[in-house]
């Protein structure tokens, strides 16, 4: 397991390098520059700002310098947070980000198994029929419509809840966006255990487990969940991903200082920097968060073997 | 002898998208202590459908209708909590499909000390050492190092030895066997029917086995029931069927035995394997007559209007066709 592990670090390197240059090269061929503004600086001071970052160099002699920067983990400076470095702005927004996505991934796993769970084990009721037909919604309502929507009766029209803000991570402010990530995951994994688990109740060996006269609990918890969690475990690894993106949208929405917002912002005023460093975050997570889905289903199903 | 299963007027409905289907027809058997009774038919005869709700295992949309009583005790109807406490303990079923019928993500010996720990109450260790203990009765090497596998470490021949010792850890009264060796190689067939007969003389155990082959009935049961279409066609001691079977069917069945020796159609240099001509009916539509009489070489007018009812003959020999009479 060591060794798989350690393989799937190493082939992780090629992949970053190809996400750093692609990214690299696409921002750049963004019109516009970090210090453009409405009105033109005067040449003579735009020419000492682009030197003082080192923008007045070839492309590729700012590439290989910023390759260079990543590998030995420097990220550079921000262009429009003067006084800040790229790794102190991920580390400023990163614990806003991370509470989000966190709570949204371990609500949609506990609400999503035990609805999912819940309709299958009353397959084909009326119970079944509206959980599946909510959950479609869920999944069918992209986050960026969801959100407006949650505040706009949640906070609009009924003021039980903040419209935005972050309020020093308040739990009321909080509500709302994990609320919105969360939804489509929950939904999706509510079907996928619903079906997993229907396939499960049906196989020959839960009914040895009948024949052998154990209590429907055992029946339950012991034979059937568990090989009903394996499709769910699976999906954990986009769904990570999916949450991780997701957050660059709630985060904008709600103006959550996370690094999601920092992102946007940064796409927007062209902080190259800043928007390399985030993706390389994103990437490096969403990376070992696979990586340890894999992991957890290879201790789940003893038919995986990694060595 | 006192009957451990009494099966009376039982029927068994499936309703499905395409309607009704009537897989058990007003069947009746029962089974005595140690006796050993092979239930005989094709796919779709109703032969598993029987014994799956006695365990109370039938699928969702099965209904069964009638009688079946255990030790005296009604077990359609009865309470899950109660039926449980019958079955895996008192009677036990071994599965067709050793494959797919252990559960893959547990390891044997918590598939195996489940059984001891819910219903005898012992502990772990105790019931991990009488596992142990009954893997090697079954013929598993190494049991006290295998038993911590999981199943898909195991073969095919293994894994049914596995199942036969689950099913054996309480000393059940009953055991029923559906289709125990169907899924696996021909060699490892004999094995497991050497086993289950070496398993019979020391337990005492009933045993209903379920299956196609007539040759494994020969070799291990007292007594056979043939069924056909969800009713019991003919029904007798082993010897009586093989060397005087009455019923047409059964007669069809024993010619379709693939033997060595020539004496088939075509002659002792191509013997051609005989086969009953024709499709088993479809039972979702209740058939009038004698369900056979389509494929029936003997039928006769009456068969096609009047359903035979089983007519005891001697010995326990008992056979549904028109054309039969007591002797």
């Amino acid at each position: 397991m060591f060794s798989y592990t350690f393989r799937r670090l190493l082939v992780a390197i090629p992949t970053m390098f190809v996400i750093v240059t692609v990214a690299f090269f696409m921002i750049r061929m963004a019109p516009g520059g970090p210090f453009d503004l409405e009105r033109a600086l005067p040449p003579e001071i735009e020419k000492n700002v682009l030197r003082a970052y080192n923008l007045d160099q070839p492309l590729w002699k700012q590439y290989v310098d910023y390759v260079g920067g990543v590998v030995q983990g420097d990220f550079g400076p921000s262009y429009k947070y003067r006084d800040f470095t790229v790794a102190e702005l991920i580390g400023s927004g990163f614990p806003a980000s991370f509470q989000l996505g966190f709570t949204a991934i371990v609500i949609a796993l506990v609400f999503g198994v035990g609805f999912g769970s819940f309709a299958a084990l009353r397959q084909n009721s009326g119970l079944d029929h509206a959980v599946m037909a909510v959950s479609m919604t869920g999944i069918a309502i992209p986050n960026f419509v969801m959100a407006p929507l949650l505040t706009l009766v949640f906070g609009v029209y009924l003021s039980l809840l903040p419209v935005a803000g972050w309020g020093d991570g308040a739990l009321i402010n909080k509500i709302l966006p994990i609320t919105a990530l969360a939804l489509p995951q929950l939904a999706y994994i509510a079907r996928l255990t619903r079906g997993s688990m229907v396939e499960t109740l049906n196989a020959n060996f839960v009914r040895t487990a009948r024949a052998k006269g154990l209590r429907e609990r055992i029946v339950i918890v012991r034979h059937t969940l568990k090989g009903a969690m394996l499709p769910v475990v699976s999906y954990l690894g986009p769904a990570t991903a999916q949450i991780l993106t997701g957050s660059v949208v709630i985060e904008t929405i709600f103006d959550i200082p996370g690094i999601g917002r920092y992102f946007v912002q940064g796409a927007l005023n062209r902080d190259y920097t800043l928007v390399l460093g985030v993706m390389i975050t994103l990437a490096t997570l969403i990376i070992v968060l696979n990586l340890i889905v894999d992991l957890v289903y290879g201790l789940l199903d003893p038919k995986v073997r990694y060595d | 002898m006192t009957a451990v299963l009494d099966i009376d007027d039982l029927n068994i409905r499936f309703s499905t998208p395409e309607g009704t289907v009537n897989a058990v027809n007003g069947l009746s058997l029962s089974v005595s202590a140690g006796e050993s009774v092979g239930i005989v038919g094709e796919s779709g005869s109703g032969k598993s459908q029987v014994f799956l709700s006695t365990m109370g295992l039938l699928a969702k949309n099965g209904r069964a209708k009638g009688s079946t009583r255990f030790h005296g005790e009604e077990l359609l109807g009865l309470k899950a909590d109660r039926l449980n406490a019958i079955r895996g303990v008192r009677m036990a079923m071994i599965f067709q499909d050793p494959m797919t019928s252990l559960n893959p993500y547990l390891r044997i010996s918590r598939q195996m000390t489940e059984v001891l720990m819910e219903h005898k109450g012992l502990s772990r260790a105790e019931a991990r050492s009488r596992s142990i203990r009954m893997l090697e009765r079954v013929g598993i090497p190494e049991a006290a190092k295998r038993v911590d596998m999981y199943p898909h470490e195991f073969s095919g021949g293994m894994r049914q030895r596995v199942m036969i010792a689950m099913a054996l850890l309480c000393e059940p009264d009953l055991i029923i066997a559906d289709e125990p060796t169907t899924a696996l190689d021909v060699t490892i067939q004999a094995q497991i029917l050497d086993l289950l007969s070496e398993l019979r003389g020391d337990t005492n155990s009933a045993v209903v086995l379920i299956t196609h082959d007539l040759g494994v009935v020969a070799g291990l049961c007292d007594r056979v029931v043939v069924m056909y279409a969800g009713r019991v066609v003919e029904t007798g001691l082993v010897r009586d069927i093989f060397y005087s079977p009455r019923h047409p069917y059964t007669v069809g069945l024993l010619e379709s035995i693939p033997r060595l020796e020539g004496d088939g159609e075509g002659g002792a240099e191509h013997p051609r394997l005989k086969a009953i001509d024709g499709q088993p009916p479809n039972l979702q539509s209740e058939i009038a007559g004698c369900a056979f009489a389509p494929r029936c070489p003997r039928v006769e007018e009456r068969c096609q209007q009047e359903r035979p009812d089983l007519i005891g003959l001697d010995n326990g020999h008992a056979c549904a066709c028109h054309k039969v009479g007591p002797t």
